[in-house]
């Protein structure tokens, strides 16, 4: 494989052309081959591995307060819920949990993080289809919340906030306000975030009936979150196998049965509203304590496999861990879920047009760092 | 399904098959020579339904491979694990599930590629991360990278 690709004609009269790892739509280093037949897409193949850094290999000699870490570089919209995720795994081998009040903060943290990474979405998916403005509101209200982020955890992106036995710092005094007040922003934007884009005719005309995905396909696939649910299958971790007090809270599994873009791109925006009142219902009610459970200073983790899963903004985030009794995994494997989502790439596009490509392409919201791992 | 009838299930159907109750999961260990018929049944047989493969992966025992599929029925809620011993280090082989399950295309595609283990019938078997290029396969601990940087 030449990492330049060459655009040619098949034998057969198809033109070949790659798009990317350099193109604009495919947010990162997507490399896909497209066979055209006129403007019909015929096949899609992509070519993955351009940041492949393997942190399955780096994370068998790092130690299990560390490997955590390196999981922010992986879905890095949703670095809280990885962390959270290998939190979880390592917690579930030593049998402890976290106290209530870090679970609160964890779970504040991740709706947080689901809200502001389903704003970049939001912005990318309008940049992609032609319509600049939304990526300049959709900014305007991350940017508020990347703030928070920031005085609470230190970090903005790759926040690494989450240990084992719960979460590293108490949140700043200014969590509880500043998060109302974004509460507030958003939910008064939201109304404006449909209008701009949801009712524009060219905007509907080019997502309706684009890209389906058959349930079956999808679950045949591995899909999972909200492209899966767009296609009207359940498979929210939060309610099939909740966590840290998930099923304590009152929040809906968002489903539509349309399976097109048009589907996952209003299943975004409804699971905006149910993220803000998960963290409304929550953010009062922090209950008070300690922050983090007593754990030893060197982890080890009981021989044996460890998996869980959690709910990142893209779907399932499986983090399966072999102990062999050491003070580092022995083996660790991400089930990612854009590697899956991605998968079904070829089923979505075969038969469209290449322009409806970058409208699949923009409503899967593939976060490449987390397919090659 | 509950784990008991899972298991009493499959062991009127692969009498050989090994079980392991210990852990989260249902564990079942089976032969390579068996390990096709069982999917097949695991992913058609009404009872089963296990219409979901949500983690697919392999782990270096040194000694031997072993084929770790983790399986979920989105109809009957309930988990198996299925795993197969590869005790050929050097060319390790075994039939894959694609035509079972979408997904494992891509994720045998990897275990392919930082493994070496070939599957058997795979559509379109390359590497999938690595360069083609590539020499060995990193997972495996008995990988050697002379450029590689001890933290």
């Amino acid at each position: 494989m030449s990492l330049l690709g060459e655009n040619y004609y098949t034998e057969e009269g198809e033109f070949v052309i790659n798009i990317g790892p350099q193109h604009p739509s495919t947010h990162g280093v997507l490399h896909l081959k497209v066979w055209l037949d006129g403007e019909t897409i015929k096949r899609v193949q992509p070519h993955l591995g351009y940041i492949h850094r393997s942190i399955e290999k780096m994370s068998e000699s790092l130690s299990y307060r560390n490997f955590i870490y390196a999981t922010s570089r992986m879905d890095y919209l949703s670095a809280h819920i990885n962390n959270e995720a290998c939190a979880l795994t390592v917690e579930k081998g030593l049998q402890i949990e976290a106290p209530p009040r870090a679970q609160a903060i964890r779970i504040l943290l991740a709706e947080l993080t689901r809200l502001s990474s389903h704003l970049l979405w939001w912005g990318c998916t309008g940049l992609d289809l032609g319509a600049v403005t939304p990526f300049f509101y959709a900014f305007r209200e991350r940017e508020m919340i990347l703030d928070i982020m920031e005085e609470t955890c230190g970090a903005r992106l790759t926040q690494n906030f989450m240990v084992p036995g719960g979460v590293m710092y108490d949140i700043h005094p200014n969590f509880q306000k500043r998060t109302k007040d974004i509460l507030v922003q958003v939910k008064s934007k939201l109304g404006e975030y449909y209008n701009i884009l949801t009712g524009n005719p060219i905007f509907e005309q080019r997502t309706k009936g684009v890209g389906y995905l058959s349930a079956e396909d999808a679950i045949s696939f591995g899909c999972t979150g909200p492209i899966a649910r767009a296609s009207g299958v359940s498979c929210d971790v939060r309610k099939w196998f909740p966590y840290e007090g998930y099923d304590k809270l009152e929040f809906k599994e968002i489903l539509l049965t349309d399976g097109d873009c048009y589907a996952r791109y209003m299943l975004r925006m409804a699971e905006m509203s149910e993220s803000i009142s998960i963290i409304e219902q929550l953010i009062d009610n922090i209950p008070e304590g300690d922050i983090q459970t007593k754990t030893k200073q060197v982890l080890k983790l009981p021989k044996g496999e460890f998996y869980q899963r959690v709910e990142t903004a893209r779907g399932e985030l499986g983090v399966f861990i072999v102990s062999d009794g050491a003070a580092s995994p022995y083996r660790i494997k991400y089930r990612s879920p854009n590697f899956s989502n991605l998968s079904a790439l070829e089923t979505m596009a075969k038969g469209s047009k290449i322009g409806d490509l970058i409208a699949i392409m923009a409503t899967m919201d593939l976060i490449v760092p987390d397919i090659d791992r | 399904m509950s784990n008991e009838a899972l298991q009493e299930s499959i062991v009127q159907l692969f009498p050989s098959a090994e079980f392991d109750g210990t852990g989260e999961f249902l564990t079942v260990t089976i032969s390579a020579a068996e390990f096709y018929p069982l999917m097949n049944t695991l992913s058609k047989d009404e009872a089963f339904q296990f219409n979901y493969l949500f983690c697919l992966t392999c782990i270096d025992w040194k000694t031997h491979l072993m084929m770790v599929y983790h399986l979920l029925s989105r109809t009957h809620r309930h988990n198996l694990v299925v795993k197969v011993k590869l005790s050929d280090c050097e060319n390790p082989s075994i039939d894959s599930i694609t035509s079972l399950w979408k997904t494992a295309e891509f994720h045998e595609r990897e275990v392919f590629d930082l493994f070496g283990v070939h599957f058997n019938n795979h559509p379109d078997l390359r590497r999938l991360l690595l360069d083609e290029n590539w020499d060995g396969f990193p997972l495996r601990k008995n990988y050697v990278d002379e450029n590689m940087i001890a933290l």
